[in-house]
């Protein structure tokens, strides 16, 4: 029965956790960081499909989570918010279509990554670099002239869908969409890089030439993975504007791709245990030095000579997380796991689990 | 004809900036391969350094008047901003490049470098902008319909004599020949006795240097300071860069050039909020067309 | 006598008819004609820079030529993607070996049946029947070439990590994993000893016959070429300058002068 240890340690774990937040065992806080882990977790994984597995270098995986956040907020405030007049659907069918408006947004942002797949064909790392960077700007910079979803001053009130949710029973929703996603996310992306098929990507990236060559039909793949990548994005997109409830275009600049960067390379490209991995330990390295305590600790040799400079937690921890992949790109370039995964390096892990 | 014209001159200013920054970034492709993402903050410590250097000598303790004080900063900020563009090749770069790291962790490095360097402005200096001095009286003359400042005509010849400079540079003396020459093949230019270090040093130094210069010249012209500035203008060089034919000079200025057209003309027609829209596309549309860039030459691989 | 529907037994697998290849001012190849039958194993020869790999890439579908036209099995390639040309029956190797370091000699293998899949994403993530048998039989047949090759002890071996002629072996084996009817070998024995080119000649002329498929060859080891092919085309600078048999080509005066000085000779 050790075959399904970690299985079932996964589903106990999580059962325990919408139970402690339905109980308010754990409070808000200690929930959010939770379901920020888990859209970490979606956003580190899947960019890790296209910047990882098939190692392309693009920076602006933002963009997606941008397209799918917006889409899956407009579509439900249509259908169970009052801000475009009266809801389109009534408020008992928020469960089943909540999930279908996720799906929707993660849809339209696959599509919108075919911006930079298209480009990709023939394009080297550099040049695909650029034009992510600029496709992250363009999309952003589109939804800031669009005055009738808010613009620049951003969008909300999507917290009545989720309080359609609250109405039918008082539990932690939010968590459980989260939860649920993540585990698609990562489901989805392992059967599909284990496949004959998703093998694919791996071999455009460690020859491209070759894999042409060899019957696969690189341009196509190209366009599929960035498609599951930007698709998962967009739905981890749709669960944060929920979650927050605003939204706001600046939130999916260049910063927010950077940490899905960061994400991947300390991970390890290629690695889906590395990527999970690593979105855990960096959302609460984030959370860690969130605390002015902590930062203030951490500076003190410096405020001793300066002692009139004050550092704001929120801006130090945007010079300590470059850093720290700084010194990882010098010292560890490989990221935590290189590119191997979890059960490669712990053989032993393989008599615990069976996913198929 | 008149608004035409002076829209024309407004562009040539305007993409003299980035016609600065962009050199900094082909010279560094053209010699190391690699994109210098920090570039466009170095620009931002170049102002920065300027507003501090005339800060300092404007003050009663030197006392120096503002028209001397702007013939002394020119030097020193190219000056300290070399620098600046030199220790973070140094600290960051050099290490990876000995260790014959793979491209991607150093350009993940520079990334995180230009990251560094605006939140350390950010914390340091906080967010409240600041003011650059007036250090050269703002002189307008206007011919025919059009209005000209001295200082839109010191920008634009400042980057003329820039470029012919660097043409100088590259094709007369030893060191910037090696410079061409290390774009072609790197293997070849120590066994030609020339030290690779020095070149990539030097590379830097004058990058950097002019991005300082377009700092300095920017400030003077849009006075008011942020850390964040040199951010988008990075960007958009870079993409300049890039469209005009990354690791060629020509391809620099032309680029940067037709990025100033580009975002002057769109903003002359359509209203402001659309400008970064209009050149993103625009230059994503000619790198499609023409992948390698203008003036860039077609790279091919082996099979 | 009745009209056959089929094709006559020597309709040519590969037809090439002046093939020119034009890159800026260089003229790479010059109106190159060939016609490979079934079963023949053809070799091609020249200094280098001659155009060799050239050719082989246009046939393969990297590039597209500037004029001529080739046709596989009747249909011409022209604006076809390399893995479309793959899987209208042409495999090749590369003069410097092409393996995929970071994933398994079988995974090596079993990608070469990437056309022939037969499912996609959804099946992928649904693990539907449908993928999980393809995903047997692709297995089965992959192994099975290994086991042919003598490699199936190396099957979750990373390519890297094996002797170089092993390596060549795998390509070799990698390239009959499409199911190819003619397979274009590319300096197959570069790098081999003489015991290794020995080893190669067997191999080949083994591949020949139990896969019953064409061979169309480039190489520079003379003793290689002589003894497998039935007959060798020569070019240099683009053009061909003799056709003929092994003998033929050795005493050609043509070929004599291409290749003066040229150690391999």
């Amino acid at each position: 029965m050790t075959k399904y240890s970690l299985n079932i340690l996964m589903v106990v774990s999580v059962i325990l956790l919408l139970g402690m937040a339905h109980f308010r065992l754990i409070d808000n806080y200690i929930q959010m960081v939770a379901m920020t882990i888990g859209i970490n977790i979606m956003m580190s994984t899947s960019l890790n499909l296209v910047n990882g597995n098939m190692g392309e270098f693009t920076c602006g995986h933002a963009a997606f989570m941008c397209v799918g956040a917006y889409i899956s907020s407009v579509l439900s405030v249509f259908c169970f918010g009052s801000k475009f007049g009266d809801p389109l659907l009534p408020a008992a069918s928020v469960l089943i279509v909540f999930p279908i408006i996720l799906l929707i947004g993660g849809f339209v942002a696959a599509l919108s990554s075919l911006l930079v797949s298209v480009p990709s064909f023939k394009t080297r790392d550099d040049y695909l670099a650029i034009i992510s960077i600029a496709v992250n700007y363009m999309i952003i910079s589109a939804i800031e002239n669009m005055d009738f979803i808010g613009g620049s001053r951003g969008f909300q009130g999507m917290k009545d869908t989720v309080w359609a949710m609250i109405d039918i029973f008082d539990g932690p929703w939010m968590m459980f969409w989260v939860v649920s996603f993540m585990f698609m996310t990562v489901w989805v992306i392992r059967r599909f890089i284990n496949s004959t098929y998703g093998k694919g990507v791996n071999a455009i990236c460690q020859d491209e030439v070759a894999a042409e060559i060899m019957s696969v039909n690189t341009n196509k793949i190209k366009i599929i993975n960035f498609m599951i990548a930007a698709g998962l994005a967009g739905c981890a997109g749709g669960l944060y504007a929920h979650i927050i409830g605003y939204v706001n275009p600046q939130s999916f600049n260049i910063l927010k791709s950077t940490e899905a960067m960061v994400m991947v390379y300390l991970g390890g490209m290629g690695s889906l245990s590395g990527a999970i991995i690593s979105a855990v330990i960096f959302t609460m390295l984030l959370e860690v030095l969130r605390s002015q305590a902590i930062i203030d600790g951490l500076l003190s040799p410096i405020t001793l000579v300066f002692p009139d400079w004050e550092p704001s937690a929120g801006v130090i921890k945007w010079v300590m997380i470059p850093l720290l992949l700084v010194i990882v790109m010098q010292f560890r370039p490989e990221g935590i796991m290189g590119n191997r995964e979890l059960s490669d390096v712990f053989p032993r892990l393989k008599k615990f689990y069976r996913f198929k | 004809m008149d608004f035409i014209l002076q829209n024309v001159l407004n562009a040539l200013q305007w993409g003299s900036f980035y016609a600065l920054i962009a050199l900094g970034y082909t010279l560094v492709y053209g010699v190391l391969r690699l994109i210098n993402f920090a570039h466009g903050d170095v620009f931002m410590v170049g102002a920065y350094i300027s507003y501090f250097l005339a800060g300092f000598l404007l003050a009663p303790a030197i006392g120096l008047s503002p028209a001397l004080t702007f013939v002394v900063i020119v030097p020193l900020t190219m000056a300290l901003t070399s620098l600046v563009g030199v220790t973070l090749e140094r600290v960051a770069y050099r290490p990876l490049r000995r260790k014959g790291a793979h491209r991607l962790y150093v350009v993940i490095t520079a990334l995180m470098c230009g990251l560094i360097l605006e939140y350390s402005n950010l914390a340091v200096l906080g967010a409240s902008r600041l003011k650059f001095p007036e250090l050269i009286e703002k002189q307008i003359w206007n011919l025919g319909g059009i209005t000209v400042t001295n200082l839109k005509v010191l920008v634009i010849v400042a980057a003329i004599l820039v470029f012919i400079f660097l043409q100088w540079v590259v094709t007369r003396t030893r060191i910037g020949m090696a410079m061409r020459g290390i774009s072609y093949d790197k293997f070849a230019i120590p066994l030609m006795g020339i030290p690779i270090d020095t070149i990539i040093v030097f590379t830097f130094v004058l990058g950097s240097g002019f991005a300082g210069l377009a700092g300095l010249l920017f400030a003077m012209s849009y006075p008011v300071l942020e850390p964040f500035m040199g951010m988008l203008i990075g960007w958009k060089a870079f993409i300049a860069a890039v469209v005009g034919g990354i690791g060629d000079i020509k391809g620099a200025f032309v680029g940067g050039f037709l990025l100033g057209f580009i975002e002057v003309g769109v903003v002359s027609v359509f209203p402001s909020t659309y400008r970064d829209l209009f050149a993103f596309t625009i230059l994503l549309l000619i790198l499609w067309m023409k992948p390698t860039g203008l003036f860039g030459m077609p790279q091919s691989t082996k099979i | 006598m009745a009209q056959s529907q089929t094709q006559p037994a020597s309709a040519p697998i590969l037809e090439i008819r002046g093939l020119t290849q034009q890159f800026g001012g260089l003229r790479a190849v010059s109106d190159f004609n060939v016609e490979l039958h079934p079963g023949e194993m053809v070799g091609l020869i020249g200094p280098n820079g001659a155009g060799k790999t050239t050719i082989f890439n246009l046939t393969s579908g990297f590039y597209q030529p500037s004029e001529g036209e080739i046709l596989v099995l009747g249909e011409n390639t022209a604006g076809k993607k390399p893995h479309q040309v793959t899987s209208m029956g042409v495999a090749r190797t590369f003069q410097n070996i092409r393996l995929w370091n970071e994933m398994s000699v079988l995974d090596n293998i079993r990608l070469a049946q990437h056309y022939q899949l037969g499912y996609g994403f959804f099946h992928a993530v649904f693990r539907s029947k449908h993928y999980k048998q393809r995903e047997r039989e692709v297995e089965t047949k992959a192994r099975e070439l290994l086991e042919v090759f003598g490699l199936h002890d190396y099957a979750e071996e990373l390519p890297k990590n094996l002797p170089y002629g092993t390596q060549r072996k795998l390509e070799i084996a990698r390239a009959l994993s499409s199911q190819p009817l003619l397979l274009l070998l590319d300096e197959p024995a570069a790098g081999l000893n003489s015991a290794d080119a020995k080893e190669l000649i067997r191999l080949i002329r083994w591949i020949h016959g139990h896969f019953n498929v064409t061979i169309w060859m480039i190489e520079h080891h003379m003793d290689v070429m002589m003894e497998l092919c039935t007959r060798i085309k020569v070019i240099d600078f683009g053009e061909t300058i003799a056709e003929g048999t092994p003998d033929e080509v050795r005493n050609h005066p043509a070929v004599i002068a291409a290749y003066l000085g040229d150690e391999n000779i």
